[in-house]
């Protein structure tokens, strides 16, 4: 496993994803679970669930289920197995679950509303586009922090990303002024979303030159940023970045990947082959 | 000797990042085998910089540098044992091969599994006296072609990484090599696209 923890708020961070018992679940045990009294037990079977892949029609209906629990509460009013839920099936792939979280974009628990942007992305449903806009309302000037909470108001580089991915290119007027917002995590997503947008190089020499700021976190973000976005010309700078060499591989993966996509099978090409010289001098 | 331990205390009380990397370098740029311990000592001081820059220094002294690497793996610091796994991959001295099969096969971190996965293919089996090389490549092959069946992606890519260079080895049995060809052959399936290609490209330098 490549180890990557994504920063997230303090509140998020607290909660264990390791069996309050110890044992080990089957698939009926998880979704049984998922109604158990023991609240932990539920919040786990949420996060197992999602680990493991489980598609059954049955941990979907109780995962989507799960999305309006009432009983799970931190003492901030947050939902902890809601967040496990729908961040569990953006992993499942059913499209069953779509309504039910764009309906959690309106959650008042914002770590809700960022793993539904994150799940919405996985799935890439376009129904979810009009809900995704919406958390941009309020431009740039509403972004800002929410008093007393680790947070912005809104999950922005969870959508910013999604409407990237999902090719959403009428947004490009609502991405575009994102590119200023003072957190630079924020503009590299919407850096990232404007080159999937546009395909234009000048975005993508943008995350590039961010391999060479000076906190590792944010150089960890771009790396991730370029892997997502598949930018080949970062190949070199990607690897000669000062990070751990898991992180780099991962973005030479992506980039890898994208190369697949786009070259015909048979042979390999020669960015291809690039990528994975680069690839093998980081194991 | 003065020498030597101007520069090894330049290291020891380099007291921001910038000059650290800087003394560790000077030191290196000696080739002392008196530096080496200060060398070893570095990897372990979480400024990937100067790790590098030690790394690499450790390589240029090659042979000399293989015991003390191998006798202060730090069994804690799994950075420091990824750096010290990666000079001893390097270097490719095969008095490493006992340490690069252990750390390939049970090593809880990935970076050092990876990196022994792939030092374990390029070893200079020539070094090793002419009976004892079919033994010691197949204990290789073993190990790397049951990393090749982990389920996370880079495993199986470092693991192949090993392979292909094993395969190609000039003193690899012919039955070795035949097994590893035939393994890429199950391979080339793989359920992760860059792990396939990796599968691709191995093949393809094979048929060279």
């Amino acid at each position: 496993m490549l180890d990557l923890n994504s920063e997230q708020g303090s509140e998020s961070k607290t909660q264990l994803n390791s069996p309050p018992s110890g044992e080990s679940l089957t698939v009926e045990q998880a979704i049984a679970n998922l109604s158990h009294e023991d609240l932990s037990l539920r919040y786990y079977a949420a996060w197992w669930l999602g680990k493991f892949r489980v598609r059954e029609p049955a941990a979907i209906d109780a995962l989507i289920s799960a999305l309006e629990d009432e009983a799970d509460r931190t003492e901030l009013g947050g939902y902890p197995l809601r967040r496990n839920a729908a961040r569990a099936l953006g992993k499942l792939g059913s499209s069953r679950c779509v309504p039910s979280l764009i309906r959690c974009l309106d959650c008042e628990d914002y770590y809700v509303r960022e793993a539904a942007a994150q799940s919405l992305e996985m799935l890439g449903d376009r129904s979810a586009i009009p809900g995704l806009t919406k958390l941009l309302e309020g431009g740039v000037e509403g972004a800002v922090q929410v008093p007393g909470r680790p947070h912005l108001a809104q999950p922005y580089d969870a959508v910013l990303e999604a409407l990237g991915n999902l090719q959403v290119t009428e947004a490009i007027p609502l991405v575009e002024p994102f590119l200023a917002h003072p957190v630079l995590r924020v503009q590299y997503a919407a850096t990232r979303a404007m080159y999937q947008l546009t395909g234009e190089n000048v975005y993508g020499a943008r995350l590039v030159e961010a391999l060479h700021g000076s906190d590792i976190q944010l150089r960890r973000v771009a790396l991730t940023d370029l892997g997502a976005i598949g930018y080949i010309r970062a190949a070199e700078a990607i690897a000669q970045c000062p990070a751990e060499n898991s992180f780099k591989l991962i973005a030479l993966k992506g980039l890898l990947e994208h190369q697949l996509k786009t070259a015909p099978q048979p042979t390999l090409s020669d960015n291809a082959i690039r990528v994975m010289n680069l690839m093998d001098s980081l194991l | 000797m003065e020498k030597a331990k101007e520069l090894i205390s330049a290291v020891k009380q380099a007291d921001d990042p910038e000059s650290l990397v800087a003394a560790v370098n000077a030191l290196a740029a000696e080739r002392l085998e008196a530096g080496i311990s200060t060398l070893i000592e570095v990897l372990k001081y979480n400024n990937p910089g100067a790790a590098l820059a030690a790394v690499a220094g450790l390589i240029q002294m090659g042979e000399s540098a293989v015991i003390p690497l191998i006798e202060h793996l730090d069994d804690y610091d799994y950075g420091a044992r990824a750096y010290a796994i990666r000079a001893l991959a390097t270097i490719a001295d095969p008095r490493a091969l006992d340490v690069l099969l252990t750390a390939a096969a049970t090593d809880f971190a990935p970076s050092v599994r990876r990196a022994a996965a792939k030092g374990l293919g390029n070893l200079r089996w020539n070094q090793l006296p002419a009976e004892q090389i079919p033994d010691a490549q197949g204990k290789a092959v073993q190990t790397l072609l049951q990393v090749s069946l982990h389920p996370d992606w880079d495993m199986r890519y470092a693991a192949i990484v090993g392979l292909q260079a094993l395969a190609t080895s000039e003193t690899t049995p012919q039955t070795a090599s035949s097994q590893i060809w035939e393994h890429f052959q199950q391979m080339s399936q793989d359920s992760d696209p860059a792990v396939a290609a990796r599968v691709q490209l191995a093949v393809a330098v094979g048929n060279r």
